[in-house]
């Protein structure tokens, strides 16, 4: 199959700055992200939306950077870690992994803690099963989970004054 | 892996969304959330030329009620459908699915139309769609049709949409006054493939049932109605013995396979597991 494919224009916003790049439709929204930014934070794991490495939010909401293309997020805002930390919004969940010893390897890292993010904004109060929910879309090869659960209900109950 | 290379259209209109399927045929698909299309490509099963991403069309996105029915655009959001008020009273089987529906970052880009264009046979709404009665709302060069749920699976992945169609909204109907819906399934871990599943619709009067609808997801190729084990429920009321009627009666509805995650007879214990729950979850309300 021989055919042209034209380069598309993408703008956004990543991370409060406004970004333009000419880029091929089929390229990921992570691979863009990770390739054409260079914001590496955000991992790729098994591009096929089941390991949750690549996690990002877009408009808001987080989403499987595999599974979006990057032309898709255009005219839009993405926040990846790089934006989280930056910004200071999760400097207690980066204390208290480090604490806590919950990430090992790191290579889960990035996505569990923008999941987590999401779900203390939706639920700031979740049992220990609601978080092993809520991140059943995360793999961790590393920790058993039990050292990153731990830590986010230190998190949570430390943001209710607790 | 990555996807082959493709040209990418964002169509504002279903007009122009037919347009470019009937000038670009089986080289175009579609693309809405993306949540199963993208990984086939990633993993180069799928190869199209030309993506359509209908993204761009507003009109096929939300949820409205209309007399005595649901309509659900195809376009949708699984995480808008789990949100919504209407959904949890007028159809609470689709609400009490939702949580099952893979994890929130898919669940925030999956459209209630991907999914059932897709067909995937362990996906939930399907399968819930058919034992709600609900309709599918199909739109071609020619104007929309409507097809029955239970007409519009036709096997693996396999539905109803023609070439140069394309899947516009679903229409469910409001619950009847004094009928109840339960759902469950099980998974190695939560959001993951059901190993089987099963959507429940029936009407419930002083702890007696009829118009059992029990519908399997994971057990063949498309969602199967459990026809003999819902007949067995009709009149009857839920207790060991009407349990293991039903139970029994489902050995004629179903064969289920063997795979990397169950075998075959595994398989069977758990729907019959899942019916004694789902029989017991519609007589407790």
């Amino acid at each position: 199959m021989t055919q042209a494919i034209e380069q598309i224009q993408i703008s956004a916003i990543v991370n409060g700055e406004k970004i333009s790049r000419m880029i091929e439709p089929r390229l990921s929204l992570v691979d863009f992200l990770r390739n054409e930014l260079e914001l590496t934070g955000s991992h790729v794991g098994c591009e096929h939306g089941v390991c949750g490495a690549c996690t990002v939010r877009v408009n808001g909401e987080i989403v499987r950077g595999c599974l979006m293309l990057a032309i898709q997020a255009d005219g839009g805002e993405i926040v990846t870690i790089e934006g989280e930390s930056d910004s200071g919004e999760i400097a207690d969940l980066q204390k208290a992994f480090h604490e806590r010893n919950a990430a090992q390897c790191g290579f889960c890292t990035p996505g569990i803690i923008m999941t987590t993010t999401e779900m203390l904004k939706n639920n700031p109060e979740p049992s220990r099963m609601e978080i092993r929910e809520y991140l059943s879309g995360n793999y961790c090869r590393c920790t058993g989970y039990e050292a990153i659960v731990d830590a986010i209900e230190t998190v949570a109950t430390e943001r209710k004054g607790g | 892996m990555k996807p082959s290379a493709f040209n990418y259209a964002k169509p504002s209109s279903v007009d122009e969304v037919l347009g470019l399927l009937s000038e670009h045929g089986d080289e175009a698909t579609i693309l809405a959330g993306g949540q199963s299309l993208m990984p086939t490509m990633n993993m180069r099963l799928s190869a199209p030329s030309l993506v359509i991403d209908i993204n761009g069309l507003v009109d096929l996105s939300g949820i409205s009620s209309d007399g005595d029915s649901l309509r659900i655009g195809a376009l949708t959001r699984h995480v808008e459908i789990e949100n919504s008020p209407e959904i949890a009273k007028h159809a609470p089987l689709i609400a009490m699915a939702m949580p099952s529906i893979a994890h929130p970052a898919i669940r925030n880009r999956g459209t209630m139309g991907g999914s059932v264009a897709m067909a995937d046979p362990a996906a939930e709404l399907p399968a819930c769609l058919c034992a709600l009665g609900a309709e599918i709302e199909i739109t071609g060069s020619g104007g929309a049709r409507k097809v029955a749920a239970t007409d519009f699976f036709r096997g693996l992945y396999d539905t109803d949409l023609g070439d140069g169609e394309i899947l516009t909204a679903i229409e469910i109907p409001k619950i009847s006054a004094g009928y109840r819906s339960a759902f469950d399934e099980l998974a190695r871990r939560h959001g993951d493939y059901a190993m089987c599943g099963v959507a429940a619709h029936a009407k419930v009067d002083g702890g007696t049932i009829s118009d059992l609808r029990l519908v399997f997801f994971a057990v063949g190729g498309t969602p199967v109605a459990a026809a003999s084990a819902s007949a067995a429920m009709e009149g009857q009321s839920v207790d060991d013995n009407s349990i293991a009627a039903a139970q029994a009666a489902l050995e004629e509805d179903i064969s289920p396979f063997d795979d990397l995650h169950c075998s075959a007879t595994l398989r069977m214990h758990y729907a019959k597991e899942l019916t004694k729950h789902v029989l017991t979850t519609l007589a407790a309300g």
